[in-house]
């Protein structure tokens, strides 16, 4: 399709795409078990806990594998399984990156360097370890930071869970709310993390079962993997007509350059900015993962469980990858052609296509009858709920321990900080709430949550790794190095969305509702023109003649010259009448030239901005991402490794001209002056370096073979 | 934490709610199997009967898990002492 050619597809009747799944008796009986099951293990394990240890460090009892599931289970949200299916949708086989160079050499840098640390220095959270080494400043920024992004992600958890159960099921959003977050205040309140904890390993199971049918019935019905990826190459140039030329099917081979793969990206972000900025930040530090596995029994099970962990997230593209991919080859319309999905932003979205977002539920709804589609449902709000409860826990101890006992309460009794900890439990959930409401108002906040995470995580790794591995780090250098990096992000987010004088978004016309339309379609049925016969209409950024007879029909080219180029009329007509039918309809459509017959009433506006969130300045991205065919992603993969050279050139400059912490308040907390303790004896199939090595292996292996 | 007090270990939770839920999906697809609903409600590779032996997969390992790991004397809460 070339730019001039509008987009035009089928227009739906009727108020909605409508609900993708129905769920039977059977079906609700499994999802109401569920709740049942893990409020019983909340209460069961109440009694086992009493003290601040117990309940902020689940004892400091878990085997490696408990950690490790529960270490993989807290980040395997529905929010991640059903975004990264959606990313494979839109990318290919890149959206598994994140699963790979995206994760494992983290998580495998998490288990053999970084854990002696946290775990030998006994600290109870990433932000007190920045306490012992670098002192109150940086655990203060840290901690508050950490607690408000904790609730703000946890809020959009739950938002994204009622709009999702409400669009899939019909649900009601205000229940789903808070029957859900309920549920997990309560359990989480009475047993603390670790509640939080063996919730999340059975949740590990529930995902796991509930998701696993997708690909094995996807790829028998897709004729194998290369069945499935036949159909990939012959489907992806009408699903995805814009990005005509990419390569869908491998990880490394399409990213010699920004525009010879879905992504927008190049191989130097991929690794530079996904593999080591965002994914050590994320892996290292994000004290929601790092809490799970610091509680292990000793030392080697809290390596062995993070390199478990690692094994568990190579196997996840099973059921997050490969469903976004059989989303390519086996949706299908009624007629038989590829079904095509939309993102969320484009103006058919919602009207007359699903989302890419959409393509789990609608492979669930494809594949999944009775009973296993209650399972896969409560899979995706068992995915939820474990999401939420990672959250909450990490936020009771961090607000506990790192912002209420050094700054309001300071010398009180254990028992006051449990009590602490399960109220602030509860308020997490009640803040959460408040933020998912906030979000019905202002959904496109939503979409710079994870941006806003970038911005904090990032900068914080780039200071604890110069924590542990250089003593001449100084608390100046690190509480300086971490501002100054979050500061640089911010500034980089708002350049990259920052437009000269005069810029417009761009031009949009939307019908009111009960305005009557007529569409001229060729030979073929592809729409040619739309007609509006009466009615309103609102034109944004679109020119229209002063001196223009209110008696001659008035015309609209699809495409709008402006100086910044030539760009599509959009197009939106949510509730309108077809001409001569009389039935009721609605599309999106974007390129269409519009015919405006005389009595229609016009109302024009122009819309000139110089920030635009949702907006990317090409010129801008190329001093940023090296490239102005840079698309979102490489952008944000780009920041984020500035952001971690500038906390590290930072620390590093402040370090050398401030007085470094004497060595004996360094031991146990930088290499080198940390001994490591014996464990005693152990085989080598114990041994976290040997697992290590065949976690690399195995990661290897795998790039090789979908190079 | 209390370590005197006989503990259930998680796993024992596990294995039981995953036998529930093979248990019921075993059902729902062997009523699915014997009464067929009409062609146009069924979902694709109907004819696969996924829900019986993936039901029977997941009542086999809870049924394991629930066994091994049923609360007895040395059993703490992750699992053998």
């Amino acid at each position: 399709m070339t730019a001039d050619s509008p987009f035009v597809l089928a227009m739906a009747s009727g108020s909605s795409p409508g609900s993708l799944l129905r769920l039977g008796f059977v079906d609700l009986i499994i999802i109401g078990l569920y709740f049942v099951v893990v409020l019983a293990i909340g209460f069961y394990l109440k009694r086992f806990t009493h003290t601040g240890e117990d309940f902020f460090l689940a004892g400091r009892k878990m085997t490696a594998w408990i950690a490790g599931l529960s270490f993989i289970s807290a980040n395997l949200s529905s929010l991640e399984t059903m975004g990264w299916s959606a990313m494979a949708y839109q990318y290919g086989m890149l959206g598994a990156h994140a699963y790979f160079i995206g994760a494992i050499p983290a998580i495998l840098f998490l288990a053999i360097v970084m854990m002696p640390f946290y775990y030998i220095c006994r600290t109870h959270s990433v932000p007190g370890y920045l306490k012992l080494r670098y002192g109150e400043p940086a655990r203060a920024l840290a901690g508050i930071t950490f607690s408000f992004l904790t609730i703000c992600v946890s809020g959009a958890s739950m938002f994204a869970m009622a709009k999702i159960l409400h669009l899939l099921l019909g649900w009601d959003m205000d229940l789903s709310i808070w029957v859900s977050s309920l549920t997990v205040a309560i359990y989480v309140a009475l047993g603390g993390l670790l509640s939080a904890v063996f919730n999340e390993v059975l949740q590990f199971f529930l995902i796991w079962a509930g998701s696993l049918l997708i690909p094995i019935l996807g790829l028998i019905h897709a004729g194998g993997w290369r069945g499935m990826m036949e159909k990939i190459q012959e489907h992806a140039p009408i699903i995805h007509p814009t990005v005509q030329n990419a390569d869908f099917t491998s990880l490394w081979r399409n990213l010699g350059s920004f525009d010879s793969n879905p992504m927008g990206i190049d191989w130097f972000g991929m690794v530079f900015g996904l593999g080591l900025a965002v994914s050590f930040g994320y892996w290292c530090t994000d004290f929601l993962q790092v809490q799970r596995v610091i509680v292990a029994k000793d030392l080697r099970s809290a390596q062995n469980g993070t390199i478990i962990g690692a094994f568990l997230k190579m196997m996840v593209p099973l059921i997050v990858t490969v469903p976004g991919l059989l989303g390519l080859a086996v949706l299908t319309n009624p007629d038989g052609t590829p079904m095509v999905l939309v993102p969320e932003s484009d103006p058919r979205a919602g009207i007359t296509h699903r989302t890419y977002n959409d393509v789990l539920p609608l492979l669930m709804s494809q594949y999944l009858g009775p009973g296993l589609l209650g399972l896969g449902v409560t899979a995706m709000i068992a995915g939820f709920m474990s999401g939420m409860a990672g959250n909450i826990s990490a936020f009771a101890t961090v607000w506990t321990y790192d912002v209420y006992q050094p700054l309001l309460r300071r010398n009180a009794e254990d028992h006051h900080y449990v009590m602490m900890g399960r109220w602030s439990s509860i308020g997490g959930i009640l803040l959460s709430i408040g933020t998912a409401y906030l979000l019905f108002l202002f959904s496109n906040i939503l979409e710079y949550l994870q941006v806003l995470v970038f911005f904090f995580i990032v900068p914080l790794f780039a200071v604890i790794l110069m924590g542990m591995l250089w003593k001449r780090a100084t608390p100046a250098g690190g509480f300086w190095g971490f501002l100054a990096a979050i500061l640089a992000s911010i500034a980089m987010w708002a350049y990259v969305h920052t437009f000269p004088e005069g810029w417009r978004p761009q031009p949009k016309a939307t019908l009111a509702p009960g305005s009557v339309v007529r569409v001229e379609q060729d030979s073929d049925g592809r729409w040619q023109r739309v007609i509006v016969e009466r009615g309103e209409l609102t034109l944004v950024n679109v020119p229209v003649p002063q001196d223009r007879n209110a008696d001659d029909p008035l015309d609209i080219p699809g495409f709008i010259e402006e100086p910044q180029g030539r760009r599509p009329l959009q197009l939106l007509a949510p509730a309108v009448v077809m001409a001569g039918t009389e039935h009721a309809a609605k599309f999106g459509v974007e390129g269409l030239p519009l015919q405006l017959r005389p009595g229609v009433t016009v109302r024009v506006q122009t819309i000139e901005q110089t920030f635009a969130p949702a907006a990317f300045n090409p010129d801008h991205a190329r001093v940023i991402a090296r490239s102005e065919k840079a698309k979102p992603m490489a952008i944000n993969m780009y920041s984020a490794w500035w952001s971690l050279v500038i906390g590290i050139m930072v620390t590093v400059l402040v370090s050398l001209v401030t007085r470094p912490k004497p060595e004996s308040e360094l031991r146990n907390l930088v290499m080198g002056l940390t001994t490591m303790p014996d464990e005693g004896p152990c085989p080598w199939y114990q041994k976290p370096v040997f697992w290590a090595s065949v976690v690399t292996a195995i990661l290897v292996a795998v790039n090789v073979v979908f190079w | 934490m209390h370590t005197s007090e006989k503990q259930i270990p998680i796993w024992f939770f596990i294995g039981l709610v995953l036998a529930v839920y093979g248990f019921l999906i075993l059902l729902s697809g062997l009523h699915e199997m014997l009464w067929p609903p009409p062609e146009d409600q069924r979902v694709a590779l109907w004819h696969l009967h996924a829900p019986v032996w993936w039901g029977a997969l997941m009542l086999i390992v809870g049924l394991f898990y629930s066994w091994r790991f049923r609360p007895r004397g040395g059993e703490t809460l992750t699992g053998r002492a």
